[in-house]
């Protein structure tokens, strides 16, 4: 198969998986005819009619809520939040019903949905259009998470994310949108809980997710023409969470550095390395880095920008910080 | 009115009314012997709202419920020894002591739980009825919630999108005048609660919630408009809830509430209404009823007896159910 883009690598699996399930429902903001406002449901509205494609009015609590009720009641649902900065609008429907649903009712309830959001910043959206907020569903059990980093994964995790009979945050990054890659033909999924070892490295380990793995490459392509081999992972799911990889990883490299794009403040650099240090503390050579960006909202202009979310160079400082070189 | 309704029936409802006022005055004593946790919201004085509305409905049909909501399960079918084990927080509950009194559910009996957010349910209402929808069956989907609800984004946003989509979804407020402490006079903009349902472009109906015919004939009109593919209905059942918030509310909320008020009310009690009219229309003597109530008070008490019986929960348990 030809390369194709992120966004087609969705498109694709969601046509395929509602061809598959008969029942699978999508819901969300301008999905219908429009396409949804980054194209992934371009033509399926066409192809399955408005029942299964529910384009709705903004009403973000009654998206979540209502694929929670469908999902409850026997139809498998694919509910669209258009920007991650909207979640917080439906935030009681994710966190105390859909999250919920199952523990609190001993486990009667099944919740086979998908939310599929996108964040990130780099395009001057502002504050409440580029935030990365993965580290507040992280902290509320209940929700598996993901956050694929190439067209290639994107594919065979939404497929598993959609099958799974619990409630997945699907969240992507409007950066990775129109990268391409290249997709096998036939179908794969990939399991959650297995994180994917980018590149190979002995001297420090960079755990990265999402668009941070892009960056995190470029940069250990550069730390590379200095002589510091680093390993990148690209962790793919936060929960469940592959922390074997990442203390397989550690034993060997006893250097750490965590990258992600959301607030360096209780992100998921913060989980990460007190899991580090309470599983691998003798194994480590120097404290566990962070790369996030600066506790302040997104601001619009570009060097403004630029200075908050974190880049190549913050993340080669803080393999070289952790190196004791440079 | 009640002629139209066959006996057999009118003694089902009379009877769970019973069941709904002694499980209750039952859980409340359980509740101040430190044998249930938490807090209670009792829904004594509401009855015939629980069971005028879930009368006309199936066991498939589905039902969202608040937090005042052990009346609506017991009207919708569910088992008092699993619901009393719950409230004890035994492994035997509903949800193996994992959500207590507001978060009872029982999905074969349709009850999709309860919820503790005010206006939460709404939404996972209008859920129900789009899945109703996509699988083209004759099911109902029915919402109730409190009149503070309605001042919640959830309800505009859930009204709009089952008008919208014509969902078989009936929206039924237990409109009993409070939310918490404050008087609808004091939260709410419109004279009627069902005045809003013009928002909608839906039938919007205020009805004395303590007359169980009014609601049941009501909800049967309501009932048979959704099932028809006709779209929602919002019902405001104005009723009274006699022991006050929860538990813990002073005097049964003699700090909100006038004693007068509160007097008043209590000779509208919709079970001592319902009971004059079946013994004026000879559908129940005194006798038969002494025989139904000694009957309901046993199957509590074999229901607390099942409870106290019942093993709690081992801890390890607490890590189970979070995903399937």
């Amino acid at each position: 198969m030809p390369e194709i883009t992120f966004v087609e690598s969705l498109r694709m699996t969601l046509k395929e998986e509602m061809e598959r399930d008969p029942s699978l429902m999508l819901i969300g903001e301008d999905i219908g005819r429009y396409g949804g406002i980054f194209g992934v449901t371009k033509g399926l509205l066409e192809e399955f009619g408005p029942h299964r494609v529910r384009s709705t009015p903004i009403s973000e609590s009654a998206i979540i809520g209502s694929a929670l009720g469908a999902a409850m009641t026997g139809i498998r649902t694919v509910a669209e939040l258009m920007y991650i900065d909207f979640t917080p609008v439906a935030m009681d429907q994710i966190v105390n019903q859909t999250a919920k649903m199952s523990y609190m009712s001993g486990g009667k309830a099944k919740v086979p949905m998908v939310i599929r959001t996108q964040e990130g910043g780099g395009r001057g959206n502002a504050a409440q259009h580029s935030q990365c907020l993965e580290a507040l569903f992280l902290h509320i059990p209940g929700l598996k998470i993901v956050m694929p980093s190439n067209p290639y994964d994107a594919r065979g995790l939404l497929k598993t994310a959609i099958r799974d009979d619990n409630p997945v945050m699907f969240i992507e990054h409007k950066l990775l949108y129109a990268t391409k890659g290249s997709i096998p033909d036939g179908e794969y999924l990939i399991p959650f809980g297995q994180a994917d070892i980018k590149r190979k490295g002995k001297d420090v380990t960079i755990v990265a997710i999402s668009y941070m793995v892009t960056v995190a490459l470029k940069a250990a392509a550069r730390l590379a023409e200095e002589g510091i081999e680093a390993e990148v992972i690209d962790l793919r799911t936060l929960v469940p969470l592959d922390f074997d990889a990442i203390l397989q990883s550690v034993r060997n490299t006893n250097r750490v550095v965590i990258v992600h794009e959301g607030c360096r403040t209780g992100g998921i650099g913060a989980e990460i390395a007190a899991q580090i240090q309470e599983e691998a503390f003798d194994y480590l050579d120097a404290p566990v880095a962070r790369v996030g960006a600066l506790n302040v909202p997104i601001p619009y202009s570009e060097p403004l920008e630029n200075a908050v979310i974190p880049d190549e160079d913050d993340i080669v400082r803080a393999a070289k910080k952790v190196l004791y070189r440079g | 009115m009640t002629s139209r309704i066959d006996n057999k029936r009118c003694i089902k409802m009379y009877e769970q009314m019973l069941t709904i006022r002694h499980f209750e005055e039952k859980a409340i004593e359980l509740f101040e012997h430190n044998l249930i946790r938490g807090n209670i919201h009792p829904c004594i004085g509401q009855e015939a709202v629980s069971v005028g509305v879930c009368t006309p409905l199936r066991r498939d049909d589905y039902m969202v419920n608040t937090h005042r909501g052990h009346g609506n399960c017991i009207a919708k079918g569910a088992d008092l020894k699993l619901m009393m084990a719950e409230l004890f927080g035994k492994s035997t509950g509903y949800c193996k002591g994992k959500g207590g009194s507001m978060h009872i559910a029982d999905f074969q009996g349709g009850n999709l739980g309860a919820n503790g957010i005010v206006g939460g349910g709404l939404p996972i209402a209008v859920g129900a009825g789009i899945s109703i929808q996509n699988r083209e069956t004759d099911q109902v989907a029915v919402c109730f919630f409190g009149d503070g609800a309605t001042n919640q984004g959830t309800f505009h946003e859930s009204l709009n999108l089952a008008a919208l989509w014509k969902l078989p979804v009936i929206f039924v407020c237990e409109n009993n005048l409070y939310g918490l402490s404050t008087p609808v006079r004091e939260s709410i903009s419109v004279v009627k609660i069902s005045d809003r349902a013009m928002a909608y472009g839906i039938p919007g109906v205020s009805l004395d919630g303590n007359d169980i015919i009014a609601v049941y004939t009501a909800m049967k009109e309501a009932g048979e408009r959704a099932r028809a593919g006709e779209g929602p209905t919002l019902l405001d059942c104005i009723t009274y809830r006699f022991y006050g918030h929860f538990t813990g509310d002073p005097g049964k909320g003699i700090t909100y509430r006038s004693k007068e008020e509160m007097n008043q009310w209590l000779e509208r009690c919709p079970i001592k209404r319902f009971r004059e009219r079946l013994i004026k229309e000879k559908r129940i003597t005194e006798k038969t009823e002494k025989t139904m109530e000694a009957d309901v008070k046993a199957s509590i008490e074999a229901a607390v007896k099942f409870a106290k019986e019942s093993p709690l929960p081992l801890p390890e348990e607490a890590l189970q159910d979070l995903f399937h």
